[in-house]
């Protein structure tokens, strides 16, 4: 493949060994897993020899806890409103500010219905206040929330601790782990995650696959019903091929771990070092001793993100940004602005997520151009004098703001 | 990625005229509260002849930013101040052939930086009239503030009255629940409930076809055309027929509607208004490789 791929939180290549794992699956093993003969039986091994491979991956104590899904944000809708209607009497959710849309619109649009929501507030590295958190935790409350590493800058959320305090004051607890999952070791058995989120495309699985984790003896509402496939948790015939795909990924990645956690970690530091060396006025965001091993997001000061990602795109390398522009929705990332990032340096935050395929010469090459493209962004800046921001960048350019 | 033209591409990757102008006497810094963008505009006007000799850009922003600080610098050089102040933000897209429904707000902080820039050098105090709120009809770039204020100056209370009041909604449909919650919202304000009516996307249903000749179905094409030219023409577009050719509606579209994002949207539209004119299946074929080729082409 051309190019330097540094997106992998947005989405990962499929591993070819899994793309093979499932060709069989769309040809001659075709059959439906709920059927009798054997056409569909063997497939509906398959199923279950998949399910048992993602069991592992999460240190899950029954393969029955795995249910597969369509994506990420199906399992986060399905867990949220399943502890709704199972606790129709609590009318408060909990979650942070720094979630994924797929949790956030879903508060609002619960706002909207009646429910109370709060938003953990973060400090400047994206950390919650544990008090407010347990000062929350009340019999009100349906379900906690809590994303277990944020997608831009790849720091964790303390979800171990966060469930165990949700546990001893009886409330639910999911986490949205698709950052997580196959980067940073799981083992949900001794833990008291009640539900949890992943999905496949985040781990060299296709798109178009997800799972919800659903702790034994949890109590559960389906979001669609209909037969009886997952053991009538998630009604619809399943994604078989992808299904297998997501197996063989969820294998892979726990051979990986190891892998994933030294080699990837050494070379997303030396990128982030390499950078921060050479351009003056940037800086690394969130939680940098606590994050996953493979992200790196660094805000470049006076310049937008949606620019450095245009130019990095003309030297083959993708990455990807906070600022506003980027988004679709012109909102400037909100991770950012609830860390207190300043507008100038947040519009400017680009995320460099790597993967076991990273080499060390695509990291080379990438510490040679960034600066290049920093250092010409600059020159276009309202913000930059002639060899540095100028002397009260804020002062000096004071827009009038429609 | 966005759906750039190759000029707003070009004009970011080599803007014109970037960088400080230490000799300008016209300043006007701005910036789009929506986005955090910023922009900052230098002229040197000739005092005698009140011309623009140079004018020069630094910005704070995306792509399409650049390219429209750029452009705007292009189109101003050598015009007279009150010429320079009809540029429209429209006028600066086009230049650029079209910008992303979303980045329209890029060329209207350009238009804004010259009106600043020209209080700047006529000792006036600029102030911004025009707010923007979140964008709601992505077809027709139309935001929240526009909606909600029209809704109020003339009691809406359908997404119907919507449509035909602002546009909003009249494309892809998406939008109708943001359209709805802001009607129930203003419609609670002055003490009424909204209540959901069924939408009629497509009004004036078509009158029976006939055996028709060639001539009579030309001209019924050519009228049908007609009907939707005033609303290409008020987005600074235009679209003419080129040939017919058994079911198939050769046509040219130009201006705006050149490689706008809209195109294959406006294709449909006036397409599904030829079938239900007609009473037959008819394939409008856009003649040009604009947008829509570019799109397909795309991996």
């Amino acid at each position: 493949m051309e190019g330097i791929y540094l997106d992998n939180n947005a989405t990962t290549r499929v591993d070819p060994a899994v793309v093979e794992a499932m060709l069989p699956y769309f040809t001659e093993q075709f059959g439906n897993p709920s059927s009798l003969h054997s056409f569909g039986n063997k497939v509906g091994l398959a199923v279950k020899k998949a399910r048992m491979q993602v069991q592992e991956l999460l240190g899950a104590e029954h393969e029955s806890e795995i249910i597969f899904t369509s994506c990420g944000t199906e399992s986060d809708s399905t867990a949220i409103l399943s502890a709704l209607k199972a606790n129709p009497e609590r009318r408060e959710i909990i979650t942070t500010v720094l979630e994924h849309p797929a949790i956030l619109s879903l508060y609002s649009q619960l706002e909207k219905e009646g429910y109370t929501a709060h938003y953990l507030k973060v400090d400047g590295k994206g950390r919650v206040d544990m008090d407010e958190y347990k000062r929350l935790l009340t019999d009100k409350v349906a379900v906690v929330s809590v994303m277990w590493a944020n997608n831009e800058t790849g720091s964790f959320f303390p979800v171990l601790e966060m469930a165990e305090l949700a546990h001893a004051a009886g409330v639910m607890f999911h986490t949205d782990a698709v950052q997580a999952v196959g980067k940073v070791p799981i083992d949900l058995k001794n833990s008291k995650i009640d539900m949890l989120s992943l999905s496949g495309h985040k781990l060299h699985a296709p798109k178009g696959i997800g799972v919800l984790y659903l702790k034994r003896g949890v109590r559960f509402r389906p979001m669609l019903r209909g037969g009886h496939q997952e053991r009538g948790r998630r009604a619809g015939t399943e994604n078989t091929a992808s299904i297998i795909g997501l197996g063989k990924a969820c294998e892979m990645a726990l051979a990986a771990m190891e892998h994933e956690n030294t080699e990837v970690k050494r070379l997303r530091d030396k990128l982030e070092a390499g950078i921060l060396a050479k351009v003056p006025h940037a800086f690394a965001t969130g939680d940098v001793t606590n994050r996953l091993p493979n992200t790196s997001n660094i805000a470049f000061e006076y310049i937008e993100g949606e620019a450095i990602l245009l130019l990095l795109n003309k030297f083959g390398i993708a990455a990807s940004s906070g600022s506003a522009c980027t988004s679709g929705s012109l909102e400037p990332s909100h991770v950012m602005r609830a860390m207190g990032i300043p507008y100038t340096a947040a519009h400017g935050t680009t995320r460099f997520s790597l993967s076991r395929y990273t080499t060390e010469e695509e990291i080379d090459r990438v510490i040679q151009v960034v600066p290049e493209i920093v250092a010409q962004l600059r020159k276009l800046s309202p913000y930059w004098g002639e060899n540095g921001p100028s002397a009260e960048p804020e002062k000096d350019f004071a827009p009038v703001y429609a | 990625m966005w759906d750039y033209s190759d000029k707003v591409k070009e004009h970011f990757f080599q803007p014109r005229n970037a960088g400080p102008l230490p000799e300008a006497n016209a300043v006007g810094d701005v910036g789009s509260i929506s986005c955090g963008d910023a922009l900052r505009l230098m002229l040197k006007v000739d005092p005698e002849t009140e011309t623009i000799q140079e004018a020069h850009f630094q910005t704070f922003g995306c792509g399409s930013a650049i390219a429209s600080s750029s452009a705007l610098t292009e189109i101003i050089k050598g015009m007279k101040l009150d010429d320079a102040l009809k540029v429209s933000n429209q006028d600066i897209a086009d230049y650029l052939d079209g910008l992303p429904p979303e980045k329209m707000h890029c060329s209207v902080m350009g238009r804004e930086a010259l009106q600043a820039a020209i209080a700047n050098y006529r000792g006036e105090e600029w102030s911004d009239d025009h707010e923007e709120g979140a964008l709601i009809c992505k077809c027709f770039a139309i935001d929240a503030v526009m909606i909600e204020d029209t809704v109020r100056a003339n009691n809406l209370s359908t997404v119907e009255d919507v449509i035909n009041y602002t546009k909003a909604g009249g494309g892809c449909a998406s939008c109708h629940e943001g359209i709805e919650e802001i009607l129930a919202k203003v419609l609670e304000e002055r003490g009424e409930t909204f209540k959901a009516v069924p939408v009629n996307l497509h009004k004036d249903a078509a009158p029976k076809p006939g055996k028709l000749t060639n001539l009579e179905r030309i001209r019924r094409i050519e009228a049908v055309l007609e009907s939707v030219r005033p609303q290409l023409q008020r987005d600074h577009g235009d679209i003419e027929l080129v040939d017919v050719d058994g079911k198939t509606v050769y046509v040219s579209m130009t201006g705006a509607c050149a490689g706008c994002q809209m195109e294959a949207l406006t294709l449909q539209g006036v397409q599904q208004k030829l079938m239900e004119d007609l009473g037959e299946m008819i394939r409008l074929v856009p003649t040009r490789a604009g947008s829509l080729a570019r799109a397909t082409s795309q991996p």
